[in-house]
């Protein structure tokens, strides 16, 4: 387990480094290597973070099934598949943006970044509508929650009780909305990296921030491929 | 320090592009059988084959120099696992519900 | 031992205390010395409130009638003594301070591999903290430290959300300072410092951080989903509402039991360090020691469920957690017993330090023994929720966390301070902390044995013997820690400045100035000896660390 050199040798100051290179760490790749790692890091604690969520929907699913796949088959199912679609396109152009920086394209760079940004704000749009659209069927879970006479799947002479309705209704949206929370998030650090861009602070050398930040958005992303078919995909047989 | 040796990954996005959006297209479509209790396995497998391609080939997870990376993703996962199962211990042999 | 080579005062050196003045350069540093100290500050300021809550509820506990405080109010005594205690001395206290201010230098490193996240997190612990006392002055909690629910989330009429909330922005606090210390551990050890020549007090604190990591997290979902519960009455814990209040309890415990080993690991880490310097001898079984720390973390992760044994969990999943539970207390002791194996023929000197490390060696072994005890399903439905429980946690975390706290303060006091403590005032007091914690924490093991049930305010009479001794202990207890404070900060004006190694210690530390310089080292150090090298030291091999190039 040792790979014992972590550091690089006393290198003087002479050596010629990027504006970017922190005085504490002793080479660019040491720099790197220390902020991916970070950014990795992170990433698992996101993971453990919504792996809470996750956990509590496992247990309620496993109890109140039937309720669950009457709630999930109210909402919409080719929305949350067009949003996956949305995901994954923008997950795509964030590779494209650090291609861009790898390969000193500019316009590549830069137009895969805004591209990201815009499917971002796609994806929070249709979440905006199926958002709305439960807020009108009286589906947020609250004082003014209501699901009355809603069959269960496979089994057209039971009622979903509704109480456990509520409980899946609380899970989808403190899921989907930690979800959308980090997607504006997402969108705040790519602001900053589109503007960073813009200016010219990247170049094949140095994008750390690029990669850093797209480690981010593809967690992003990953949470979501799995909230799809968990939240919206119970229980569609005809 | 990026890769200008290696031949363009652009085909690699690509192709993991492609079998994602794929993977979403197939997991909508296999959700309207009936698979009875596999429905829900189908789902996850293609979701995990999913996060696979993006953690491996969008985040480069595959091409790491180090195991150290791998090490992390792993040892989160597992901890997660051990949250969702030791609770399931629980609500599995409880007897009631 | 204690005298060190003659004391040379020359002109006043640059150090990291010196370099800059003004509130600014406090407020906005990187330097992870001077993040060290604010956190230093900060926590000793939590420390006494926790304590204040403690005085009352000891003054409380000398008469069996309720009659300091009311029910209610008590319920919020303990509640948050608990939570600030926990959250906001015992979480951060080692890592913050003496991680943030060593563990760079130990690895032979300069900075933290993310000083500007290194200072997000005192921030962010210090907005946690600003949160937490308007929740306190404002009314309080009432809920327990452990917030079950449906109490919390349906029934309290207290601050909860807003406690809960400051308990979520500490934990990114916590978060934080993990991640930071795993990078850095990775990635910024000194050439020639590989992971076998690390001091354990760096194994300690990386072990810690993967539970900061993996665990925090948990808990922090758990209280979005508290505060949720109560805010938009949701149901998820409710049982009238078809939720279930063990989900919470599982979720809570899933974080707070690694938790109990975030507040021990790096204890045993200084007491590792306390020990091999002053048995003047490398620490015995290096590789299990280090290890040991690993798997204290990893089983610390598989146990949680102990403490909900009579909470309605299944009995199989009872005898899973029982059988876990024993399992993880293997490796602390394996602990033990190097610490012992490493007295064993050892230079003993007992200075404050190495008192405050015996100290440790005790009150941790008898927690944890009675931890045992807890883990036995049958004895457990006896004394669960009585003192017995109370007493346990308190000798580890005080027994056992705070004692080691204390003797690293010490041990490393001139590396922070430039400064010598008095001597003989820090053995005076160590001694007095020593019994003045028996004396409160012992009794309690009994009054829980014989059936007295933990955070009741009233008691039958005949408890009344026990109860007194024990809030006569926790008076010299208090006094035990007041004279440290003292003495240290008069240390700070008045005390035989220090030399750079006083104790001759091993460890890259020792080979910084005393205070250390902002970046620590003049060159890159190189490492080319193992940890612990006191037999080179003490027969004048001197390490060649003096920082070749």
């Amino acid at each position: 387990m040792s790979h014992s050199q972590a550091a690089v040798p006393t290198s003087s100051h002479d050596d010629i480094h990027s504006p970017a290179l922190l005085h504490h760490f002793a080479t660019e790749e040491q720099q790197r290597n220390a902020s991916n790692f970070g950014m990795w890091i992170f990433i698992a604690t996101e993971v453990m973070f919504f792996g809470g969520l996750f956990c509590s929907y496992l247990i309620y699913r496993r109890w109140y099934f039937g309720d669950f796949g009457a709630a999930s088959k109210s909402i919409d199912a080719t929305l949350g598949a067009t949003n996956t679609a949305v995901l994954i396109c923008s997950s795509l152009t964030v590779v494209l943006a650090i291609w861009g920086a790898q390969i000193a394209s500019r316009k590549l760079m830069i137009g895969s970044l805004i591209l990201t940004m815009l499917f971002g704000l796609a994806f929070l749009g249709i979440k905006g509508k199926e958002y709305k659209d439960k807020f009108e069927e009286h589906h947020v879970p609250g004082a003014s929650f209501s699901f009355e006479n809603v069959s269960i799947p496979g089994h057209p002479d039971q009622y979903a009780n509704p109480r456990h309705a509520q409980i899946f209704f609380a899970l989808y949206f403190i899921m989907t909305g930690l979800h959308a929370l980090h997607m504006i998030v997402g969108l705040g650090i790519f602001t900053w990296l589109l503007v960073m861009a813009w200016k010219g602070r990247f170049t094949p050398e140095y994008h750390t921030p690029l990669e850093v930040g797209g480690l981010y958005w593809h967690f992003v992303d990953i949470v979501w491929i799995y909230l799809f078919p968990l939240l919206y995909l119970i229980d569609r047989h005809p | 320090m990026s890769d200008h040796a290696k031949s363009s990954p652009l085909k690699t996005y690509f192709g993991v592009w492609i079998a994602l959006l794929v993977g979403t297209y197939l997991t909508y479509a296999v959700a309207k059988v009936d698979l009875g209790p596999y429905n829900a396995a189908v789902a996850l497998i293609i979701a995990t084959t999913k996060a696979l391609l993006v953690a491996l080939f969008f985040m480069h997870l595959k091409g790491a120099s180090e195991k150290l990376l791998k090490v992390v993703v792993i040892s989160t996962i597992f901890f997660l696992f051990i949250l969702m199962a030791l609770s399931m211990a629980d609500y599995a042999t409880r007897g009631y519900k | 031992m204690s005298m060190a080579t003659p004391i040379v005062t020359p002109v006043e050196r640059e150090d990291y205390l010196n370099k800059e003045y003004g509130v600014a350069s406090w407020l906005l540093t990187t330097d992870h010395k001077r993040i060290a100290l604010l956190y230093l500050i900060s926590i000793t300021f939590f420390f006494f409130i926790g304590g204040f809550f403690a005085l009352l509820i000891r003054l409380e506990l000398l008469t069996p009638a309720g009659d300091l405080v009311q029910a209610d109010t008590y319920n919020k005594l303990f509640t948050m003594h608990g939570q600030v205690m926990v959250f906001f001395f015992l979480i951060p206290s080692i890592p913050a301070v003496l991680g943030n201010f060593l563990m760079p230098m130990m690895i032979g490193a300069k900075d933290l591999a993310f000083p500007r996240i290194n200072l997000l997190s005192w921030y962010l612990y210090i907005i946690a903290g600003i949160m937490m006392l308007h929740c306190i002055l404002t009314g309080g909690v009432d809920t327990g430290w452990t917030f079950y629910t449906p109490f919390s989330t349906a029934f309290s009429n207290t601050k909860v959300i807003e406690a809960g909330l400051a308990i979520f922005v500490s934990g990114f606090s916590s978060i934080l300072t993990g991640l930071n210390f795993v990078v850095t551990i990775h990635r910024m050890r000194a050439p020639g410092m590989t992971w076998s020549r690390l001091p354990l007090f760096v194994w300690a604190h990386y072990a810690t951080s993967i539970i900061q990591i993996l665990g925090t997290p948990v808990i922090a979902i758990t209280l979005v989903l508290v505060v949720a519960e109560r805010a938009l009455h949701l149901g998820i814990f409710d049982p009238k509402l078809g939720g279930d209040p063990l989900l919470f309890q599982h979720l809570f415990w899933f974080y707070s039991h690694p938790a109990v080993y975030i507040m021990i690991l790096p204890s045993m880490g200084v007491v590792t360090e306390i020990i091999a310097c002053f048995s003047r001898k490398r620490i015995f079984g290096y590789n299990f020691v280090a290890l040991s720390s690993i798997s204290i973390a990893v089983f610390g992760f598989l146990v949680w469920a102990h403490h909900m044994f009579v909470a309605g969990i299944s009995v199989y999943a009872a005898l899973v957690f029982s059988l876990l539970s024993y399992s993880v207390a293997v490796p602390s002791a394996v602990k033990v017993f190097n610490w012992t194996a490493t007295l064993y023929k050892g230079s003993i000197h007992y200075d404050a330090p190495m008192l405050y490390a015996f100290g440790f060696l005790g009150l941790f072994t008898m927690g944890g023994l009675t931890g045992l005890f807890l883990a036995a399903l049958g004895i457990n439905v006896h004394v669960t929720d009585t003192y017995f429980v109370v007493a346990h946690f308190h000798y580890i975390m005080v027994g056992g966390a705070l004692m080691g706290y204390l003797g690293g303060l010490h041990f490393w006091w001139p590396k922070i301070s430039g400064r010598l403590y008095p001597e003989g005032w820090a053995r005076l007091a160590a001694l007095i902390v020593f019994v003045g914690f028996n004396l409160t924490f012992f009794p309690q093991f009994i009054l829980g044995y014989v059936g007295m049930p933990r955070r009741y305010y009233q008691y039958p009479g005949e408890f009344q013997v026990l109860n007194v001794l024990s809030t006569a202990g926790a008076t010299v207890l208090g006094i035990g820690y007041l004279l440290p404070m003292i003495y240290f900060l008069w240390s700070m004006r008045y005390g035989k400045p220090a030399p750079d190694n006083p104790w001759n210690a091993a460890g890259l530390e020792w080979q910084t100035q005393s205070p250390p310089t902002t970046f620590n080292f003049e060159k890159q150090p190189v490492v080319t000896w193992e940890a612990y090298n006191y037999d080179e030291i003490d027969t004048g091999h001197k390490q060649e660390a003096k920082v070749v190039a």
